[in-house]
């Protein structure tokens, strides 16, 4: 019944004689949020690099929307609907907000101009039904720069729904904001399933991780070691398989 | 008066602001300490004739240093399209076109090598400029031999020297006219076009320009090769002025260029520049030498003037820019 939105077959990514992802193979169905969990070095950021088009799998195929895709630039990832929302790296700081919204997607004339106006009309829509932000302090033209981690992660969120994305990539999306904030991104992302819009999800917190995700995937030195629909586990048992896995290395079924 | 200092365009626009002060400060100085000099005609002339050939260039490489780079090498860029300019106008009894198109197709070459070194390589761009800036000037001095060149048969008083480097109304220096309409487009691609953009979004933060979709190493290898174009141009507008190519054309441009940009406002860390403000430091920096012997100091304050007004600058912007964060 599920309609599968992205579908990860045997992807092999090595960088240099280090075997970074081993046979990955996962899938995404629409209106799914889906955790990537595992410790540093687990491989889920290259994992997420390669389906927003930053890294070239070695080997493997991906398919987006039932059609095997090759993703070769983030450009080409954003065209097909695939968005990430990267904690630090999601705006500029020095640059105005419109100017962020619209970057690498500029809406211009055919001789490349920007049409200023408009990006900022847009902006401001943005601004007020996207996000909800109703404050005077910050508007279309303030430099990233004064924002708060949270209104930093709104913007993002803001662009991807804006730009009708089915695929939304949260690296890390609550390291380092407050809670009140910490709660505003974990309902904009299980708002997402309302608009039958898919996340991949990346935490270190099991406990937000929990909380949003409807199902989760335990990544472990490039191998996916296990994986969990949210009904099968509870998370004092997801919490459990973690730790078993950080002291001996095995929820495995195989090796 | 605090409505006014307060208003948004205020607010947006300090750096270029406080830069226009500064200079309205120097020629006040000029006009009360030399009079004789500067209430007349001829300074302004000499002025409008030699600011040009640094400040088409300064404009240029506000875009590179934008991005967080540098380049060093345009001064032998300069000198070797100069010198290939040279060669085909006397080879080609004056054919303006194919000497022109070389020389920048050139330019904009050792540009892209610039670029690929910076970019596909990996070498820091003040290591990789120090190397073509070197390269270029030796091919200069293998291909001379040491020796000029004359293009005043093949370049004087023709229809090209004409709209290069002659007096419109026989006052005002064309080069100067062309350099306002290049600084205007170039404020007008800086900030309002989507490759000025991407300069800014790239020097001000490289991997998040990258995850917006930006192609960071494009956008940083046209930078360098316009630049490469530009000084191939600014090279050619000196030829016209001078009517002779010598092999160390363009040396000595490399101070006061990368000191009109910073003077002008434009942050070394990249992200943040004007093109407003390196029009103004390229006012401030060309008009130090006269300006200073016209007040009766001698020539040899002239360096000394020049690092004080680059420190001072750079100063007041660092504290600007501090209070803002």
């Amino acid at each position: 019944m599920a309609e599968e939105l992205l579908k990860l077959e045997n992807i092999y990514k090595n960088f240099g004689n280090v075997k970074v992802l081993k046979d990955v193979n996962i899938k995404i169905n629409k209106g799914e949020v889906v955790a990537l969990i595992g410790d540093n070095g687990a491989g889920k950021s290259t994992l997420i690099k390669v389906i927003t088009g930053v890294h070239s799998p070695n080997s493997g195929k991906v398919f987006f929307k039932n059609q095997e895709v090759q993703i070769k630039s983030v450009a080409q990832s954003r065209k097909m609907g695939i968005e990430a929302v990267y904690q630090e790296r999601a705006l500029c700081d020095q640059q105005e907000l419109f100017r962020n919204i619209f970057a690498g997607r500029e809406i211009t004339n055919s001789f490349g101009f920007l049409d200023i106006k408009k990006q900022r009309k847009e902006a401001e829509k943005i601004l007020r039904d996207y996000i909800g932000f109703t404050s005077k302090a910050i508007t279309v033209d303030s430099q990233v720069m004064g924002l708060s981690g949270g209104e930093k992660q709104g913007v993002a969120f803001g662009r991807s729904l804006y730009f009708n994305s089915d695929l939304i990539v949260l690296d890390e999306p609550t390291m380092g904001l407050s809670i009140q904030e910490t709660e505003k991104v974990l309902n904009f992302v299980k708002g997402l399933k309302n608009e039958n819009k898919s996340a991949i999800f990346i935490d270190h917190n099991i406990i937000h991780v929990y909380g949003a995700a409807d199902r989760f995937i335990i990544l472990d030195r490039g191998e996916v070691v296990g994986e969990f629909n949210k009904e099968e586990i509870s998370r004092e048992e997801l919490v459990q398989k973690m730790i078993q896995l950080h002291e001996s290395g095995k929820i495995k079924v195989e090796d | 008066m605090s409505n006014l200092l307060n208003s948004y365009f205020v607010k947006t626009h300090k750096l270029e602001i406080s830069i226009t002060i500064i200079a309205i400060v120097l020629f006040l100085i000029y006009f009360l300490g030399a009079p004789h000099v500067f209430t007349r005609f001829p300074i302004y002339r000499a002025f409008m004739q030699s600011m040009p050939f640094f400040g088409i260039i300064a404009i240029s490489a506000t875009f590179v240093v934008t991005l967080g780079e540098i380049d060093l090498s345009f001064p032998s860029i300069v000198g070797i399209t100069s010198l290939i300019f040279g060669m085909v106008m006397t080879s080609t009894d004056g054919n303006v076109f194919i000497a022109f198109i070389l020389a920048t197709s050139l330019g904009m070459f050792a540009g892209l090598i610039n670029g690929l070194l910076v970019t596909k390589i990996g070498i820091p761009s003040i290591v990789a400029t120090i190397g073509t800036l070197f390269f270029w000037r030796g091919l200069v001095n293998v291909i001379s031999q040491g020796s000029g060149i004359a293009i005043v048969d093949v370049a004087d008083g023709t229809w090209h020297h004409m709209i290069f480097v002659e007096k419109l109304f026989g006052k005002i220096p064309m080069q100067f006219i062309w350099f306002i309409v290049l600084t205007g487009l170039m404020q007008w691609v800086y900030r309002y076009h989507k490759f000025g953009n991407h300069i800014h979004f790239v020097g001000d933060n490289k991997a998040s320009a990258q995850m917006m979709g930006i192609n960071v190493d494009n956008v940083k290898i046209i930078a360098f090769v316009q630049l490469g174009f530009f000084s191939a141009l600014a090279g050619i507008f000196t030829m016209y002025e001078m009517l002779y190519f010598w092999p160390t054309q363009g040396e000595g441009l490399m101070l006061t260029t990368l000191a009109a940009v910073f003077v002008g406002g434009t942050s070394v860390f990249g992200g943040k520049g004007t093109i407003f403000g390196t029009f103004i430091g390229v006012l401030i920096i060309g008009s130090l030498e006269s300006g200073i012997v016209a007040l009766g100091l001698s020539g040899f304050y002239v360096k000394f003037i020049n690092g004080l007004m680059i420190t001072v600058a750079v100063t007041v912007y660092a504290l600007i820019q501090r209070r803002k964060n």
